[in-house]
């Protein structure tokens, strides 16, 4: 994924959008720590997303496998990128389809793959916001709400899960080692962004031993 | 708190559950024959053993599916876990059934 942008100057309905955590931008901002424990927030919104549901195996799924360019992934964790987009392993028979901001949600394409078949492509890009949180830190950081084992060699980069960050139930993404993904529901984005910041405080003062 | 392991995402925290009550309940073939005695059994009669209860769990958090699960009800012990389509695992507790 590239850098976020914030396409405000995007001409239509685009223009009038705001992202779950506009109003916090500045916060988000103000609470990156630097230093061998450093951490950093911040929201990349609009991301392209879709929710894909067909039965594994069956030939709707192998002609949607062809469209997205990927197998889909067949276990809790795994992740499956392909060009801009990634698959996201929800369920046995659920996916999510994530791309940054402005990729052709292939939308139609998958539908037409379906072919009628039992199965759903349906584009969820409002349902969830993305947060990034990097740096040193970031595993300490989940691990306060997180009851999941985040260490590397359980959970390492490229794989994501559903889980919970204190009460948000998330889907947490881990994209490099010290880089992940949060993707909690819109409503709740307020909510996870403010517990963020709290859980962050203490890496921007000396360690208490 | 009870570690369930989901038959799709591994050992989870109980907090990711939601619980689903006895399992292996069928619906009645033919609805329309019970009077109204078997129908009030059939909706709110469960069994209430002391020992190993097959009963529904379903990953609110995670994969959202239903599964079931064989506990201990006097330890709290889960002794297995299973899909819905897979028949009740012969499981015993620690020590025996009571």
């Amino acid at each position: 994924m590239a850098e976020p942008t914030v396409t405000d100057t995007a001409p239509g309905p685009a223009a009038l959008r705001r992202s779950p955590l506009a109003h916090l931008a500045d916060r988000l901002r103000d609470a990156t720590v630097t230093g061998p424990r450093g951490v950093s927030v911040s929201e990349w919104p609009y991301t392209t997303m879709l929710s894909l549901r067909v039965e594994p195996g069956s030939a709707a799924a192998a002609r949607i496998e062809k469209c997205l360019g990927a197998a889909l992934p067949a276990r809790c964790g795994e992740t499956a990128p392909a060009g801009p987009r990634t698959t996201l392993w929800l369920g046995p028979d659920e996916w999510l389809v994530v791309a940054p901001p402005g990729t052709a949600p292939l939308t139609a394409e998958l539908h037409e793959a379906l072919a009628g078949e039992p199965g759903s492509v349906v584009d969820v890009s409002a349902n969830r916001t993305v947060l990034e949180l990097r740096g040193p830190a970031a595993r300490d950081v989940l691990d306060k709400g997180c009851p999941l084992d985040l260490h590397p060699r359980v959970f390492t980069p490229g794989e994501a899960v559903s889980t919970q960050l204190g009460p948000v139930p998330v889907i947490l993404w881990r994209t490099a080692e010290d880089t992940y993904r949060l993707l909690p529901r819109s409503s709740f984005a307020d909510y996870l962004a403010r517990w963020l910041i709290d859980a962050m405080g203490e890496y921007a003062r000396p360690e208490v031993t | 708190m009870l570690r369930l392991n989901c038959p799709w995402c591994g050992p989870r925290d109980e907090t990711e559950f939601h619980y689903g009550g006895q399992a292996h309940v069928p619906f009645p073939a033919d609805p329309h024959a019970l009077d109204d005695r078997q129908w009030a059994e059939y909706v709110f009669y469960r069994d209430n053993p002391k020992g190993p209860f097959a009963e529904r769990w379903m990953h609110a958090t995670g994969c959202r599916r239903w599964f079931n699960a064989v506990r201990d009800t006097a330890t709290y012990q889960v002794l297995a876990t299973y899909r819905l389509d897979e028949p009740r695992p012969d499981v015993l507790s620690e020590g025996g059934n009571r």
